[in-house]
């Protein structure tokens, strides 16, 4: 091309190299590589904060399109360590646009790359999982190669360190609250304080180690727990704080925060090969049979079955029911799988009998990704209400 | 929710025959919804008049009758099979038409039958404007601003209210026919006069304008537990004021925002809710206003159409086939995602690719008409083509057209442009027509401001950005040399090599191997409806340049077969049949099958058909790259038309093996001079001829051949600029229009020679069908057309058996047909038309490949020519496959079947209707019955003829015509008609006994035969033109038949043909019969 672009390259922990061109800054950045399906939102995945600690490939290969708009920001600033698509827009083309893709990546310090080939990269994490991986730009093959190998792997680490706010904060809805909601900030979206708000929530977002004391001397309506990045496990203050919350005041949990709830009642969350990221995956109601198209983003998933002295059946053909226990015994009662994913069969929703707390694993505010499942903070709301 | 079990049989309604806007996309949904639904366990009833659709197999339906699709016939069909249920949203436009006039008549309650996947409700509401705007404003979507109005005063009002530009939508339309924009007035009351009329309810909608605004399309699927998923978004090149039919369109929408998108989602999904569509796919278009993201719902298309077939191509989500599953009940999540095999239907597909369909136009068959796009849908047929970013695939899509061009200029294509000034090539950027993106390219080339384009097309910046890439790397390759750095960047942007070779000065074989010895060569990517997150079970793939290729490595026995390219007029749906029937005969033989083609509307292009599909431009560059691929046995070329058979040479050349007929027999057949060699050694007359390389040789050959000759440039399509001509003055006006030579000077004909043939004059055209395997011959029919030999067969009707051929005369077509068969060194198909006059027979020409005819004959006879064919090119003999039972040899048909042609003029309303040697028509209709009446009346019927069976016939006849025609007259008498007729006419019918009244020349008197048919006073018109220059009256009085929807006979034959349809019994042309009836009488396979 006529501008000059300086060679990129991501070396992957197994040694298997992508060269591209860089679009982002120079430099070497780590982390896990996963792959998102979805064909828009590439800046709302970029300020995702559940993407600390990750690189993100774009499988649609037109990135940047339409510019940049700081309407789509889901945090301050983007989490992820690098970014890699097929084809990079120079020339971003919306009535709202405020500047270019790359141009905004290279502001914030992200690397960057382009002309890959990220199909091949992304049957790579199929077949062989997400894995650790080193990107940079203006370095060399064997600097990255080191980065790499050097990489921490996701599980075990609390991201949500990186990425929970520092201090306390309040949102307040625009006309007279009708509910109180403290919010554990894992890394949370800005599209859900957008939903509880505009629900009349005021929502007190609190840091992720916030002790379940300090939460119920705000005496609030609801709890919620968001989303965040990387393994749920290390999480343990926020795990063992929602034990001291569960049947004392609602709880609803999206994606980390389902994952959280899950550890709370007493079940095991384990690492899905390449997790869920993108905005088409059918999710089941179990309930009443219907289908939502969701947003997805997390790495991990609650395995219900840990609670039951059973195991899953093996899979034939499309995911059923079966996959799932029916309802299974917790430290707080009786917990029931609520929503399944139709791709893989994994949890997607689960809700307790006796206490009131449910969570789904997809991300219900979208941003990006498709509105069906947005009613959900409606239930939340209605939970609140006592209904 | 289970399938229902509450139903087993069930009425599919096809689309009929080929028009334009709509097209073979309803062979690929129907045969789909057929499949899926007998697989179901249903007992299906199908109906379709186009017998050139793989839909109508007989092995598709469980009854299948070719008849017309209307309101009388599908009742009597209901009568007969007594469906619990019938589908109406697969036929397109033509199904739920029909589908509403059977509600109006009661004939559902009457017969008991129950609507699937779209009620009346539904239909309505999404077809009627008004309804529409109304359930949308009631769920708070935008639509423009409009208003709906039933006559020219209430349009006034509308306008007066809404302003200029303004556009006009009649209702219950297809294809935009009669939507326009109007600027003022005076465009407004033509608009509008001829909108109402065009509407079959009389209603038009005027409309705030959102020309120039950003056009996109979602394809949506609802089922009955309101489940709904979008299968693919769809933004249209063109923006709005370009019928999407017409339009470059994009998959997936490239410039929306997720936010943007998201919301036109909902939208899409509650307008589905809204209007009532229970089950099935939709088509939701959207204006959006490139300033402000104001969004508009255009319309919705309550059924499967054209760009469900596109979109089913571009994401491998098969919509028709889904939407059949849940017409009967299934809920998408109980529905199997076919490529991968382990996921639902209930998810939204992923691409990772960019698709772009490219429309292909035929403007030069119609001169009345100037090449400008707008809101009617004018395109013929389309190419699709996949590629990992929009330049590559915008390339592929403009070489995938075959209209000579190598891709986005930098071919020789380019060269007029360079010598036009800057203004002009800015003015043809901003018109919209076939050819404008080349002007766009070659401003960019200039430097012109992509802002400053941008405002003069309304194209989106990204696209025009895109644009100005391909146009920078070109600048860069052409500063270049072929080395590998430059090899890669150039087929990353999508250059083919033909463009290559342009910009180095080299030849393609030299570019071929510079990139040979560089290791340049495609890769193929999987098209799996989830951008790889699963693992993909179905072969679909495309041609890219990057890393990894997915195509495991050639195992077994494999055959390519090439298909027909985008439709074109003298090449369709006929030719996509024989494909589709080789790939299937070549599976049944233990073959691996490989298909490739780049259309995305026909049953080919379906990943079910072949073990493997390539969507790939069928450039001999482009297929030379998959056979490298595949190692093939063979490849099959003789089915696709003239597409696959231009490739066949070079594919020889590169040392592939072409199955069957081997291209120098074609080139035999195709070269005059080694034809006639071929005729004087097989002993078959030919008519007089001779090949003409200078304007004086043209004249002494008509000379010695004799007038009237017919002319025509060599190597040519489907008639294209073929000529009768009566004198030496009307040769040379023709050669010098022909060669663009300006009047009175000089005509190169050295590069592309002249044929000359004398003309028979009053001889009767067969065409004949055969299969031969070097030792045996096949006859699978012999065809006799209605219309005489000067008439371009796939124009004209033909009868089988033959009605009127004297026996010596059949005996003769068969001894010749085997002759020339047998000296062409024929492996396969063989098609032969021959001019009979008496019992003597001249060959007009051979053609060694499949024929229109195909798909017609075998309906007809019961007899799959095109999969014998295939099997005898693997090298099978007639004997061995009628031993094993592949060939069943039928009875004599005791029944008569017509092919008849569907001409295009509603559509260009400004054109001469006559028939010519040159093909114009888009489809064709097949009618069976008892007498060549019957047959005849059931195909007119089908072609939408609604021939009058009294009234007033305005009779105009060439003198040689006048003797047949008094016989016409004596019929249309006896039928009560009333006779106008010129003079002459008119008194050569007095003067044999039949009355008639001689009315004046155009414009000549109180009896001008135009003001009679415009002021209602005729309803049917036999016109016979006298020679290429009776022109002026003919003309006008053909041009107001057609505005007029009078129907307009233009050669005696058809004349006759009519009169004797009229004369029979009406309870014998409503009677019907399926195909598997009438195959199982004839004793043939069942």
């Amino acid at each position: 091309m006529t501008e000059a672009h300086s060679s990129g390259a991501l070396v992957l922990a197994d040694g298997t190299v992508f060269r591209g061109t860089a679009v982002g800054v120079g430099g070497i950045a780590t982390g896990e590589v996963v792959f998102n399906t979805a064909m828009t939102g590439y800046q709302e995945i970029a300020t995702d904060p559940s993407y600390a600690g990750q690189v993100v490939v774009m499988t649609a290969p037109h990135i940047g399109n339409y510019g940049t708009s700081s309407f789509d920001d889901q945090a301050a600033a983007p989490f992820c360590t690098g970014f890699v698509v097929r084809s990079m827009s120079r020339a971003p083309s919306n009535w709202r646009s405020e500047g270019s893709f790359a141009g905004w990546l290279k502001e914030r310090g992200i690397i960057a790359l382009s002309d890959v080939d990220t199909r091949k990269l992304t049957r790579h994490i199929r077949d062989r999982g997400a894995m650790p991986a080193a990107i940079g730009a203006e370095v060399t093959e064997a600097e990255l190669t080191a980065a790499a190998s050097a990489a921490l792997p996701m599980a075990g680490q609390d991201l949500t360190q990186l990425v929970t706010t520092a201090r306390p904060y309040v949102r307040h809805p625009s006309g007279q609250a009708r509910s109180s909601v403290v919010a554990y900030d894992f890394g949370i979206k800005r599209d859900i304080l957008t939903q509880l708000t505009s629900r009349g929530a005021e929502v007190h977002v609190v840091p992720a180690t916030t002790a379940a004391a300090e939460v119920l001397e705000l005496a609030p309506t609801g709890v919620f727990l968001s989303n965040g990045p990387g393994d749920p496990e290390p999480v343990t203050a926020a795990i063992s704080a929602v034990r001291q919350l569960l049947g004392k005041v609602p709880i609803f949990g999206i994606c980390l925060g389902q994952q959280i709830l899950g550890l709370a009642l007493g079940a095991k969350t384990h690492k899905l090969p390449f997790g869920h990221h993108g905005g088409n995956h059918p999710v089941r109601n179990l309930h009443d049979g219907t289908v939502d198209i969701t947003s997805q983003n997390h790495g991990f998933t609650v395995d219900l079955w840990s609670l039951t002295t059973g195991s899953a059946p093996s899979r034939r053909g499309v995911p059923g029911p079966e996959l799932l226990p029916v309802e299974v015994e917790s430290d707080y009662g009786a917990v029931v799988p609520t929503h399944q994913n139709l791709n893989d069969g994994t949890l997607e929703g689960l809700e307790c009998r006796d206490v009131a707390a449910f969570s789904v694993q997809y991300h219900p505010e979208a941003a990006p990704g498709p509105n069906d499942a947005v009613r959900l903070f409606d239930r939340f709301a209605a939970v609140m209400d006592g209904g | 929710m289970p399938r229902r079990n509450d139903i087993s049989t069930i009425l599919v309604i096809g689309s009929g025959p080929i028009i334009i806007g709509q097209a073979c996309e309803f062979d690929y949904s129907g045969t789909q919804a057929v499949k899926v639904l007998r697989a179901d366990g249903y007992r299906v009833i199908l109906v379709n008049s186009n017998p050139a659709t793989i839909m109508t197999d007989p092995e598709f339906a469980d009854a299948t009758y070719v008849e017309p699709i209307t309101a009388e016939i599908v009742e009597a069909i209901i009568a007969k099979e007594r469906p619990d249920a019938l589908l109406p949203t697969l036929g397109g436009q033509t199904a739920l038409n029909v589908t509403m006039e059977l509600a109006e008549r009661g004939a559902f309650e009457r017969h008991g039958v129950e609507l699937i996947g779209a009620g009346l409700d539904a239909i309505t509401t999404a077809e009627d404007r008004g309804r529409f705007k109304e359930a949308m404003d009631a769920i708070g979507i935008r639509t423009a601003r409009a208003h709906y109005v039933t006559t020219l005063d209430q349009a006034m009002d509308a306008v007066a209210d809404i302003g200029y530009p303004a556009m006009i939508r009649p209702s219950y339309i297809l294809g935009g026919g009669g939507t326009g924009l109007a600027a003022d007035e005076r465009q407004f009351r033509d608009i509008v006069i001829n909108g109402l009329d065009a509407s079959p309810i009389g209603e038009v909608l005027v409309e705030e304008s959102v020309h120039g605004w950003k056009e996109f399309e979602l394809e949506v699927m609802r089922d009955r537990n309101d489940n709904a998923v979008i299968v693919c978004s769809i933004e249209n090149l063109d923006p709005m004021g370009v019928h999407t039919g017409d339009s470059i369109t994009v998959a997936p929408a490239m410039t929306l925002s997720d936010r943007e998108y998201q919301e036109m989602r909902d939208e899409a999904i509650a307008c589905l809710r809204a209007v009532g569509v229970e089950t099935g796919g939709s088509n939701v278009q959207f204006a959006v206003d490139p300033e402000t993201g104001r969004r508009l719902i255009i319309e919705m298309n309550p059924r499967v159409s054209r760009s469900s077939a596109l979109a089913s191509k571009a994401t491998g989500f098969p919509i028709a086939k889904i939407a059949a599953k849940l017409a009967v009940g299934y809920s998408l999540d109980e529905v199997a995602n076919d490529i991968t095999g382990a996921t639902p239907a209930s998810f939204e597909p992923a691409l990772d690719y960019v698709v772009v369909k490219a429309p292909r136009f035929d403007f030069a068959k119609f001169p009345s008409v100037p090449p400008i796009l707008g809101t009617s849908m004018q395109s013929v047929g389309e190419a699709m083509a996949i590629g990992r970013t929009f330049p590559e695939a915008l390339q592929k899509a403009l070489r995938s057209l075959e209209t000579g061009r190598s891709g986005l200029n930098a071919d020789p294509g380019e060269l007029p442009l360079l010598e036009l000034d800057t203004a002009e090539v800015l003015t043809r950027a901003a018109t919209p027509s076939p050819d404008r993106l080349y002007a766009v390219a070659e401003a960019l080339r200039r430097g012109v401001d992509l802002a400053l384009l941008s405002e003069i097309t309304h194209i989106d910046p990204w696209f025009i950005d895109q644009m100005l890439q391909l146009v920078e790397v070109r600048h860069e390759l052409a500063a270049g040399k072929p080395e590998r750095e430059l090899l890669e960047l150039a087929k990353r942007f999508g250059f083919s090599d033909g463009q290559l070779a342009y910009l180095w000065k080299l030849g393609v074989e030299q570019v071929q191997s510079h990139r040979d010895d560089a290791a340049v060569r495609p890769v193929y990517k999987t098209v799996d409806t989830c951008a790889a997150e699963f693992v993909a079970q179905t072969p679909y793939f495309y041609s890219t340049f990057e890393e990894e290729s997915e195509v495991p490595a050639p195992a077994g026995r494999t055959v390519v077969v090439l298909g027909s390219g985008p439709n074109r007029i003298g090449q369709g749906i006929e030719f996509d049949y024989c494909c589709v029937h080789a790939s299937f005969a070549l599976r049944d033989a233990g073959y691996e099958t490989v298909m490739i083609n780049c259309n995305p509307e026909t049953v080919s292009t379906d990943y079910d058909t072949s073990d493997r599909l390539y969507f790939e431009p069928l450039t001999a560059e482009d297929v030379l790259a998959v056979v490298a691929q595949e190692q093939p046995t063979a490849v099959v070329v003789q089915l696709g038309g003239q597409t696959p058979l231009s490739l066949a040479g070079a594919l020889q050349a590169a040392g592939v093996t072409i199955a069957g007929t081997q291209p120098d027999s074609i080139d035999a057949a195709e070269d005059r001079e080694r034809f006639a060699a071929i005729c004087r050694a097989a002993q078959v007359p030919q008519p007089p001829h001779g090949t003409a390389t200078s304007l004086q040789g043209a004249e002494e050959i008509a000379d010695e051949v004799g007038f009237p000759a017919l002319v025509r440039p060599s190597y040519v399509l489907g008639g294209r600029a073929m000529r009768i001509v009566f004198t030496v003055d009307e040769l040379s006006e023709y050669l010098r229009e022909l060669y663009g030579a300006v009047p009175g000077g000089e005509v190169d004909l050295s590069e592309a020679p002249v044929l000359i043939d004398r003309f028979l004059e009053a001889a009767t055209e067969v065409d004949v069908d055969a299969i031969f395997d070097g030792d045996e011959l096949y006859i699978g029919g012999i065809m006799e057309h209605v219309e005489q030999a000067g008439v371009h067969s796939g124009d004209s009707a033909c009868v089988v058996p033959p009605p009127t051929l004297a026996p010596g005369a059949i005996d003769h077509i068969e001894a010749y047909t085997e002759a020339l068969a047998r000296e062409l060194e024929v492996r396969g198909l063989i098609n032969i038309q021959f001019a009979v006059k008496g019992d003597a027979v001249f060959v007009l020409e051979a053609n060694p490949r499949a024929s229109r005819t195909i798909p017609f004959i075998s309906k007809a006879t019961g007899v799959p020519l095109a999969k014998i064919a295939t099997r005898v090119m693997m090298g099978a003999s007639l004997a061995e496959l009628r031993a094993t039972g592949v060939l069943q040899v039928p009875a004599r048909p005791d029944y008569v079947s017509i092919k008849e042609a569907v001409l295009p003029w509603r559509r260009f309303p400004g054109e001469d209707t006559l028939l010519g040697p040159e093909m114009r028509a888009t489809g064709e209709v097949m009618g069976v019955g008892s007498t060549v009446g019957v047959a005849y009346a059931k195909a007119l019927l089908a072609a939408g003829h609604t021939v009058p069976n009294q009234g007033a016939l305005f009779l105009s006849l060439a003198d040689r015509d006048k003797p047949l025609g008094m016989e016409v007259g004596g019929l249309f008498h006896d039928l009560g008609f009333r006779i106008f007729a010129t003079h002459g006419t008119a008194g050569a019918l007095v003067r044999h006994g039949i009355p008639a009244t001689g009315v004046d020349k155009v414009g000549e008197g109180p009896y001008d035969p135009v003001r009679l048919i415009e002021d209602g006073q005729i309803n049917l018109v036999i016109n016979t033109p006298r020679g290429r220059r009776a022109r002026g009256d003919g003309a006008l009085i053909r041009k107001s038949a057609t505005r007029h929807k009078v129907p307009c006979v233009t050669t005696i034959q058809g004349g006759l043909a009519v009169a004797r349809s009229l004369t029979e019994d009406p309870s014998q042309i409503t009677a019907v019969t399926s195909l598997q009836d009438r195959h199982r009488a004839l004793g043939g396979p069942t």
